[in-house]
């Protein structure tokens, strides 16, 4: 790595961690610009690197949501009692048993969207297509309206999670911390992913799956294992984001398909499908123009939103790298020959 | 787990309430099945899964309503909905779906369902958020046992209005020049180029009429049961489920699968409770599409 690469990276790590103490006001935004990322590289990993495109990524969100929930809550007490919504007792968490179920809960979620993953695989990776991407999108949908069927889960209401006890503003910075650390060993984690060889063959099953079996890839296994790490991260968002919310309920906020679940395809979209930073930048600037046109929309928000889907869709596929791959092929290392040298060669 | 034997037991002592229960399903499915062949049809001709379907037919529903409430007869408001359907679908196809055609089938996908999130909200906006139908005033017939099979006049007038659009659509698809240039185009769209047919037309003509036929559904929908902006992605869903599990261009399946999925719906909430009913719509997609993985399966260990 060349030096003024180094730098960069070294700047770029700086400005995360000192972002909550430069911008304190905007700590919880940029907890969830975090959050966007993360999903938006998981989501990257299929869609873009193994071109397998999911709406339904979102399940796995969810779900963590409601493991990390569930572990954090029975760690200390019966889940039934907890979750009854006529209930008169209050449930205290120490700081300690906060903890202690913030790190269980959010690593089991982890593992058990991983599993998870890996278990309905060979279901869904036989789709091909837009098959995958409906039927992973009538999985997040089963599963929201599922969920709310159930009682000792809170039913329709949801769950309201343990609340930290000390100040608020210190609960904050943890969460962005979370957020961020967990975002920065993704990134790291993909940036040598993406160079093995295991890389490389989830890339031949994008550009032609039937050649790539005949090379002797096991694709099905890459598909799996690819999808159960990109599930990991997401659930461990996902149980990191119910404690952030404090209250979460499983149609809008859990399994919310067309919010998040269509925000991380957007990202990608925007910033550029198959490319590392493509993502990153992607989820940064869609953050940035949801979080400034918001408020001025006035209840317009939501259409603007479907357009803006549209638009990116329709006229700017390629994204912002694909764009500038075009634009500037040295960057990225290609090399193009003039017509001229390839007239006098 | 108890009350699940319960109405399951409850079936099988009163056989009536089958009766009721797969009346009550056909005339649902009977308008899935609309949808469904809209949706078959822009899938067959132009290769756009359109994931808006499900917001065309509520569109339908409110222009429907909208016209009621200015004293327009109700049952007028279809062949009104179908009109107006029609201008709204040929606007979006010259917007935006002319533009996705060419393009891998993912895009189409999340292009209509970027449209599906605009029509939704852009309803929400006008029309608010509470569930609106439209009061026929017209009686219920009550039949069987202590009348336990209940057929209201309106239900009734809708079903055969859902027949009367089908067959209209059949005998237009069959009979006119244009339905021929569509089944042309669906078969082979540069051969259909090559022969002088106007493919571009074709597309826009389809895609509206598509949208029209929703409409119509969504103007009878209203009549019979309730519309809320965000009920759109259900009827996507089942019409998806429909298409996929009757395949393209067979017009016999697409109706048994439609009147199916009503009935199986209805089953469902009745022997899981009423919350499950857009679980099991959801539900019966993935099991159609595992059921079409595991049959392809089978069929690639025969090639083996």
């Amino acid at each position: 790595m060349s030096m003024r690469k180094l730098a960069l990276y070294g700047a770029l790590l700086l400005l995360t961690v000192a972002a909550p103490f430069l911008f304190p006001a905007y700590q919880t935004q940029l907890a969830t610009l975090w959050l966007m990322i993360i999903v938006a590289l998981t989501w990257d990993m299929t869609g873009g690197q193994m071109g397998y495109n999911s709406l339904g990524n979102i399940f796995f969100y969810g779900t963590g949501m409601y493991v990390g929930a569930v572990i954090t809550i029975t760690l200390y007490f019966p889940l039934a009692e907890y979750t009854d919504a006529s209930r008169s007792e209050t449930f205290t968490f120490t700081p300690e048993m906060y903890f202690t179920g913030m790190v269980l809960g959010t690593l089991g979620a982890g593992l058990f969207c991983a599993l998870s993953a890996y278990a309905i695989g060979p279901l869904f990776f036989g789709l091909r297509g837009p098959y995958f991407a409906i039927g992973t999108l009538g999985l997040a949908i089963a599963a929201g309206e599922i969920v709310s069927n159930i009682d000792i889960l809170g039913g329709g209401q949801g769950i309201s999670m343990p609340v930290y006890g000390g100040d608020f503003e210190v609960f904050k910075k943890i969460i962005y911390y979370v957020f961020a650390a967990m975002g920065v060993v993704l990134i790291v984690f993909l940036s040598w992913f993406y160079q093995t060889r295991f890389g490389k063959a989830i890339n031949a099953i994008r550009d032609d799956e039937e050649k790539a079996e005949a090379m002797g890839i096991h694709t099905l296994r890459y598909k799996l294992v690819t999808w159960a790490i990109s599930a990991f991260f997401v659930g461990m968002a996902g149980s990191i984001s119910a404690f952030q919310l404090i209250h979460f309920e499983p149609l809008e906020t859990a399994y919310q398909t067309i919010n998040l679940g269509i925000f991380m395809v957007v990202c990608v979209l925007l910033g550029g499908k198959g490319t590392l930073w493509g993502p990153v930048i992607g989820a940064i600037l869609f953050h940035v123009f949801k979080e400034v046109t918001w408020n001025y929309l006035l209840g317009w928000q939501w259409v603007a939103l479907g357009a803006l889907i549209v638009v990116i869709v329709v006229f700017f596929q390629d994204g912002l790298m694909g764009w500038l791959r075009h634009r500037k092929p040295e960057w990225f290392g290609i090399r193009v020959e003039s017509r001229e040298a390839r007239a006098s060669a | 787990m108890d009350n699940i034997w319960f109405n399951i037991g409850l079936l099988l002592e009163y056989p009536i309430v089958n009766l009721k229960i797969i009346i009550d399903g056909v005339m649902i499915g009977a308008l899935f099945a609309l949808a469904a062949y809209g949706l078959a049809l822009v899938w067959g001709v132009m290769n756009v899964k359109n994931l808006a379907q499900g917001d065309f037919v509520i569109a339908g529903g409110y222009v429907s309503w909208t016209l009621a409430q200015m004293g327009v007869y109700p049952l007028l408001g279809v062949p009104l909905a179908f009109v107006i359907m029609w201008g709204l679908g040929w606007v979006i196809y010259k917007t935006v779906i002319t533009r996705v055609i060419e393009r891998d089938l993912f895009t189409s996908l999340l292009a209509t369902f970027g449209l599906a999130i605009m029509m939704a909200q852009i309803m929400n906006l006008i029309f608010g958020s509470d569930t609106q139908s439209v009061d026929m005033h017209w009686p219920t017939w009550r039949l069987g046992e202590l009348g336990i099979i209940e057929l209201p006049a309106a239900k009734v007038v809708g079903v055969v209005m859902a027949a009367i659009l089908a067959i209209g659509v059949v005998l237009f698809m069959k009979k006119s020049r244009m339905g021929q240039a569509i089944r042309a185009t669906a078969q082979d769209s540069r051969a259909a180029r090559v022969l002088g047919i106007d493919t571009e037309k074709v597309y826009a003509f389809t895609f509206a009429l598509n949208a029209a036929i929703c409409g119509a559904a969504g103007a009878i929908i209203v009549m019979i049961w309730v519309i809320q902006p965000f009920y759109g992605i259900t009827y996507s869903v089942r019409a998806f489920v429909i298409v996929t599990a009757a395949g393209l261009g067979n017009l016999p399946g697409v109706i048994a699968a439609g009147l199916g999925i009503g009935a199986a719906e209805q089953y469902g909430a009745h022997i899981f409770g009423i919350g499950y009913q857009q679980a099991i719509a959801v539900v019966l997609l993935l099991v159609v599409l595992f059921y079409r993985l595991m049959r392809q399966r089978r069929l690639r260990q025969v090639l083996q």
